[in-house]
């Protein structure tokens, strides 16, 4: 079979995306496969049309490549893809409407606002900050609305830190989120087609448990795949992770982010298109499964290749 | 038929989880301490040829004349091939000691050719003199902030790194010797102090005369080694020309690291390191443990390169060039940075260190800066304690006077956009003055009194 492997893109995720693209093109020669790698350009289209792959690959990571622009084009070309279809990628790369879906289907998630730039630069919304965090409370989460990872995520512990956490947060995005912080086990569950996979916990390694930011520091954080938990628990995050999928209208697979708190899974966002790199939550979770990773990128193929999908 | 099979796989195959599991029981305890982050992730961004990029540190070696290279490299060939492909002595030939003495001539410095050995450029200096003076834990103290490239070496060697507040004239000397007092009331001798005192990589200052002797002066006190890492100390544009440490030591306490890579090129990867001979036998066996030996190839280039006399028309070429674009980009930064940023005026060197509002945070701040397609240095790796983080690096060696220009005023853009969205935040306009200085030890440069 000819697989296009989409890779790269301008997203500030461009890294990860190299990364995770050429491991599944190594995975995908072993399994005899044709690879294409295509960095994406202003020639993506033209390539397909010229190539005419079976199905394309999509490795990429944040804007463009997982906020469902790719998936478009490859929809209107009719090339089959792996993952989910562009209006559900649209759905998990914004926040807000990710949240409001969640919380439609009845589902857990932290109380949140949404903010864009003109709100404060022409409306004045800086006088209702005030209000919001009495709502919410402190610490809060302030996050860009759009994008996978953990770039431009900040902590605010008073209401001294809003204003800066907002100037950062913006700098990703024109619209971002003030969140309740939950307190709780950082959790994600990858799903594969319509099945969960071992639940991954993140675990701080060293220091302060209010030092936020080293959450998101590679090196300060071990993975536990599969997390610690008690059947009831982990029948309840399996099942919030997968009624989240469902309600975002994943299809493929997905990895959901949630925390588990005191009275239960707190559902956060879903990633359309998780890592695949050597140490990416996705594969580790497969791995636990019991595929390798040729096993696991053969089943998302099948995946995109199976009539119901997209 | 007997052909030789097309390898089937190009790249290596990758490693599960698993596979990562089972190498995380081998790695070093050192490697716990190598940190990478998405900052990296961001700074792949910054080679898309659309974006300007300041963030480099690049000499510009567009304007060393093909030509010669040609020639130079032609007479090798015809007149020492197999030599040039041969091993060559741990410490380097004599021949490239020579021309490392006339470089050091130049700066008025004049050490016993045994002294010195010839390393793969000034960044395996920094590694071998850590090999060979720091113990885990043991304490190194550098500049704040300091050559970013020096941190995860200190690292790697597990050094509990201390580092001095810099003001426009170089590292804070008296807080310096508060601070070694401090470690003596503590029992701790720290290996060596780390400085960059001309130019400085990254904030551009120059230590003052004043503190250079000051601090040689204190190393012989308490007899404490200094590292003076000197690779732009021939690229001044304005101002008197300072004496290296080294000289005015005379090389007791003082290990001299310098390179050839800011005066003739990078790539060559020639650099080298003038130490008392006791700690310079250590270096030795350090060297021939790395590598054996620097490049015969590449030091018989220099070789040649030196004969032909011209090495410091090159330098005084160089310099006129750099210059220029460093008043440019100190143009640029007064037309297009916000009142609120501060920036360090270097008379030397590659790079100016801009500091801005500390409710804009530079790793964020590139995010933005990337989709307007220009790029920096955030502030924060030249510290290793998580400051830094409202500083930037600007390089203006390596793109030309327009990309400077322009790059400049892009960032100059998203910083106005940052520091009216946060008046809009916060109900201020505009930042009021400081009611009180700020800590006379913090960043921004300002000029500090002397204890």
């Amino acid at each position: 079979m000819k697989v296009a492997v989409l890779k790269g893109g301008r997203s500030l995720e461009r890294g990860v995306s190299l990364r995770s693209g050429a491991r599944v093109e190594d995975a995908l020669e072993r399994l005899g496969h044709e690879v294409l790698p295509i960095d994406v350009g202003p020639d993506l289209v033209k390539r397909l049309v010229a190539e005419r792959p079976d199905v394309a690959f999509v490795a990429m990571h944040g804007v463009g490549g997982e906020d469902g622009t790719v998936q478009e084009l490859l929809e209107i070309l009719g090339i089959p893809f792996t993952g989910p279809g562009a209006a559900a990628c649209a759905r998990c790369m914004d926040k807000v409407q990710a949240k409001d879906a969640i919380e439609e289907a009845g589902l857990p998630t932290p109380d949140w606002f949404a903010f864009n730039q003109t709100a404060f630069r022409e409306f004045g919304a800086a006088d209702a900050l005030g209000r919001l965090e009495e709502t919410l409370g402190f610490p809060l989460v302030v996050k860009p609305s759009s994008g996978g990872s953990s770039l431009g995520v900040k902590f605010a512990r008073s209401p001294g830190e809003v204003p800066q956490a907002l100037v950062s947060a913006f700098s990703y995005d024109d619209r971002v989120l003030l969140e309740r912080f939950v307190d709780g086990r950082e959790l994600a569950v990858s799903i594969l087609g319509d099945e969960p996979l071992p639940v991954v916990e993140a675990i701080l390694l060293e220091g302060d448990r209010y030092d936020f930011e080293a959450r998101y520091e590679i090196g300060r954080t071990r993975f536990v795949c599969p997390a610690e938990l008690g059947a009831e628990e982990e029948r309840a995050v399996t099942e919030a992770a997968l009624a989240t999928y469902r309600a975002l209208g994943c299809t493929g697979f997905a990895r959901v982010d949630l925390i588990l708190g005191a009275e239960g899974p707190w559902l956060l966002e879903a990633n359309a298109i998780p890592g695949l790199t050597d140490t990416s939550l996705l594969p580790q979770a497969a791995e636990a499964a019991g595929l390798s990773f040729e096993q696991l990128v053969e089943r998302i193929l099948d995946l995109a290749l199976a009539p119901a999908t997209h | 038929m007997s052909e030789v099979p097309e390898p089937t796989h190009r790249r290596r195959a990758h490693t599960s989880g698993r596979d990562l599991e089972r190498y995380a029981g081998l790695f070093a305890e050192r490697t716990t301490v190598m940190r990478s982050s998405a900052m990296r992730d961001l700074m792949a961004i910054t080679a898309r040829p659309e974006v300007i990029s300041l963030a480099g540190g690049l000499p510009d070696t567009s304007t060393f004349p093909p030509q010669s290279f040609a020639a130079q490299m032609t007479r090798i060939a015809q007149e020492s091939a197999a030599k040039a492909l041969q091993y060559g002595p741990t410490e380097g030939f004599e021949e490239t000691k020579d021309c490392i003495l006339e470089v050091m001539g130049a700066e008025g410095m004049l050490p016993d050719p045994d002294d010195i050995i010839v390393t793969t450029g000034g960044q395996q200096a920094i590694d071998l003199v850590c090999k060979t003076l720091v113990d885990p834990g043991d304490v190194v103290i550098c500049e704040a902030p300091t050559y970013p490239g020096a941190v995860p070496v200190f690292c790697s060697y597990q050094a509990d790194v201390i580092q001095v507040e810099c003001d426009e004239d170089g590292m804070r000397i008296d807080l310096l010797e508060k601070l070694l007092g401090e470690l003596r009331g503590e029992g701790r001798r720290p290996k060596f102090i780390y400085s960059v005192p001309s130019f400085q990589n990254p904030a551009g200052v120059t230590l003052s005369l004043e503190r250079r002797r000051r601090l040689v002066e204190l190393a012989r006190e308490q007899e404490i080694l200094v590292v003076e890492d000197n690779p732009y100390g021939l690229l001044r544009y304005s101002g008197e020309p300072m004496p290296p440490l080294y000289q005015l030591d005379g090389g007791d306490f003082v290990i001299y690291l310098g390179t050839f890579s800011k005066i003739l090129s990078p790539g060559i990867r020639l650099g080298w390191a003038v130490a008392p001979p006791p700690v310079m036998e250590k270096i030795v066996l350090g060297k021939q443990a790395a590598d054996l030996c620097t490049s015969t190839l590449t030091q018989y280039f220099v070789r040649e390169y030196f004969a032909e006399r011209r090495w410091q028309h090159y330098i005084d070429d160089l310099v006129e060039l750099y210059r220029t674009r460093r008043d440019v980009m100190l143009e640029a930064l007064r037309t297009h940075f916000p009142a609120e940023a501060t920036w360090t005026e270097p008379e030397g060197g590659l790079f100016i260190w801009a500091t801005l509002p500390d409710y804009i945070d530079t790793n964020d701040l590139l995010a933005k800066a990337l989709r307007a397609d220009v790029a920096f240095v955030p502030g924060q790796g030249a510290y290793v304690d998580g400051r830094g983080t409202h500083s930037m690096r600007l390089n203006f060696s390596g793109v030309d006077e327009n990309e400077i220009r322009e790059g400049v005023r892009r960032i100059g853009k998203v910083i106005a956009e940052q520091v009216e969205l946060y008046g809009t935040l916060t109900g201020e306009q505009r930042l009021p003055e400081p009611a009180e200085e700020p800590e006379p030890n913090v960043l921004p440069f300002r000029k500090a009194e002397e204890a």
